[in-house]
């Protein structure tokens, strides 16, 4: 976890050194001052963990319960009935599998869209730092442009492209419209960091005889590992949450966890299971959840990178 | 002579040619070709299946007449001035609170990030169940005695957009946090110790002197916020399926909704175009004075 250095004092007093923050000194542990700093600060993240701390709290009561108690109320009776009956017998239409079916799309979607984008715009950045050819700036200047462009406004000729390949509507079609949307922040990042590294490492490799792709596999790969990580965090969650492009290229059978989620907490039929509804929210939101708290730094690093995509 | 040197240029770097096909389609083919297409079809009469009869600028005088899209640039207007406004004050100020060479720092920072994690789907019905005036925040607070209470933004279409601004914020400030505290951190610790010298109050100094030294950081903040406020969809779509009545439409909701459902695709085409101009407003500008004053200074 990423707090973990702060609960040791001397390694926190390092690290705040390194870091270098402004601003006035603390004086006394008790002063008004930090009444106040520590006060704002702690209010603040009761307001931000409240959301977690209901779902949480009401995924785990009963429904008599929750329609006489009050939301923020800790459970009187625990129950994990709602979480079974989130994972494996919630409705959305006709499916009555729970989101199990949604979870393991999710999976079938990210992972080969994970690899696939990173494949791509890890050559593709190698190529653009060290493999200038002409025209390839054009290319990568249209490319960062058109990440600001709205989906909306490219979502039906993709339609169009997608039926007459012929995998509209499947899995392997949703994992290519990732992978071209995921492009472009993906390319900035890896091109960057390849452009940062000893242009010497290059040249000689070159002298040595290594090629492209020599060098991209015995050389950069090796010591690029670490954006590595950062652009698998970054494709991981942002694949994970996506929705848009989920309803717009599935059908109701490859439908992700988000969509699926969506339909069933906001279905019209039936009697609404709160306790369910939450269950399952959490379960959709577990995976980039987990990946933020193993993560920590690296996760920062990411989203510092993937704002820029806006 | 021609003839043997375009094969010896084509074939030049041809891995790098090779490995950059991906960008170059994507770049030519969906980017450029795809937004080229939306537009030219924006000015048809396009229903179910994209037909080219060009009938001018009918889409656009039908979708600046349709209440709904009306509602929908409005309630944009709204959530974007909330956006922009809250999360650039409230992401500064928690900023500059964890700045402060605090303990549990790093602690803080998870919990005010975590958010930024979730989708907006998840975000979204959180929040939806929060609001609930059955059983969330209103019925606690009637149940603690003021029986009057009325806190129910979701279900009440005049406050309905504010309600997805509590949402959006909760979920985005983090980031902005974060964007905010390394601009803090980039600043040079002796300007804090020159102000300390001149007796200048904390405030003042990060209100005339701070803030302004962290000018490029807000404007790429602001872009991104801005770049985010065009794109909402899914949080709406969650939270309140743009409900009671079309009171929290919003564009892009606009434009799937006419693409995918009515069955109308002129109507979805032009308000799509709608949203890459405005997109065009705030993106050119801001790329002009980025990158265009470098050029002539």
């Amino acid at each position: 976890m990423a707090d973990v250095a702060s609960l040791s004092p001397g390694a926190d007093a390092l690290r705040r050194d390194a870091a270098g923050p402004s601003g006035p000194k603390p004086r006394h542990v008790l002063s008004r001052r930090n009444i106040f700093l520590y006060g704002t600060l702690i209010v603040v993240a009761l307001y931000y963990l409240l959301p977690l701390y209901v779902m949480i709290v009401t995924s785990l009561k009963g429904m008599p319960e929750i329609r006489l108690g009050n939301i923020f109320s800790p459970p009187m009776e625990i129950t994990f009935e709602p979480w079974v009956k989130a994972w494996a017998t919630a409705c959305t239409g006709l499916n009555c599998d729970g989101l199990s079916r949604g979870f393991w799309n999710s999976v079938r979607i990210t992972v080969p869209s994970v690899l696939l984008s990173i494949a791509i715009a890890s050559v593709n950045g190698y190529a653009l730092a060290n493999w200038r050819f002409k025209g390839a700036d054009t290319f990568f200047i249209i490319l960062i442009v058109g990440a600001f462009i709205p989906y909306q406004v490219m979502i039906y000729p993709i339609v169009i492209i997608l039926r007459e390949i012929g995998i509209y509507g499947s899995l392997t079609g949703l994992v290519i419209v990732h992978s071209i949307f995921g492009m472009p922040i993906l390319t900035l990042l890896f091109r960057n960091y390849f452009t940062s590294m000893p242009e010497e490492l290059f040249r000689a490799a070159r002298v040595d005889g290594a090629g492209f792709w020599g060098i991209y596999l015995r050389i950069m790969l090796p010591m690029s590992l670490p954006i590595f990580v950062v652009a698998i965090i970054l494709q991981v969650t942002g694949i994970w949450n996506d929705f848009l492009f989920g309803v717009v290229y599935t059908r109701p059978d490859t439908y992700p966890m988000t969509v699926q989620l969506n339909n069933i907490v906001n279905s019209v039929q039936g009697v609404k299971e709160y306790n369910v509804n939450m269950a399952a929210t959490i379960l959709t939101g577990l995976v980039p959840l987990i990946v933020y708290f193993v993560s920590g730094k690296l996760f920062v690093r990411g989203i510092a990178a993937g704002a820029v995509k806006g | 002579m021609s003839n043997s040197e375009r094969p010896n240029q084509l074939f030049r770097n041809l891995n790098a040619k090779i490995a950059s096909i991906p960008m170059i389609l994507t770049a030519l083919v969906v980017f450029v070709g795809g937004t080229a297409w939306t537009v030219l079809y924006s000015f048809t009469n396009s229903k179910l299946l994209p037909r080219l009869s060009f009938v001018g600028l009918d889409q656009y005088h039908r979708l600046w007449s349709t209440s709904r899209w009306l509602v929908s640039i409005e309630n944009l207007l709204i959530y974007g001035a909330i956006s922009l406004v809250f999360s650039l004050v409230i992401g500064f100020l928690l900023a500059a609170l964890l700045d402060q060479k605090i303990r549990f720092e790093d602690t803080f920072r998870t919990i005010f990030l975590y958010p930024f994690a979730l989708s907006f789907i998840v975000t979204g019905l959180v929040w939806q169940w929060l609001l609930n005036p059955d059983f969330g925040v209103q019925r606690v607070v009637r149940d603690l005695g003021w029986t009057s209470f009325s806190f129910d933004p979701l279900y009440n279409s005049s406050i309905v957009i504010y309600g997805i601004s509590i949402a959006a914020l909760w979920q985005g400030t983090g980031l902005i946090m974060c964007l905010m505290l390394a601009g803090l951190r980039g600043i040079d610790e002796d300007i804090w110790k020159a102000a300390r010298v001149d007796g200048i109050p904390a405030w003042k100094t990060y209100l005339f002197i701070i803030i302004p030294m962290m000018r490029p950081v807000f404007i790429t903040t602001l872009v991104i916020i801005a770049a985010g406020i065009v794109k909402v969809y899914d949080l709406v779509v969650a939270q309140t399926s743009g409900g009671p009545g079309i009171a929290s439409e919003v564009p892009a909701k606009y434009v799937y909704d006419y693409m995918f459902f009515a069955q109308n695709l002129g109507q979805g085409f032009a308000a799509s175009t709608m949203m890459l101009l405005s997109v065009v407003i705030v993106i050119v500008p801001w790329a002009y004075l980025e990158f265009g004053g470098k050029k002539r200074g």
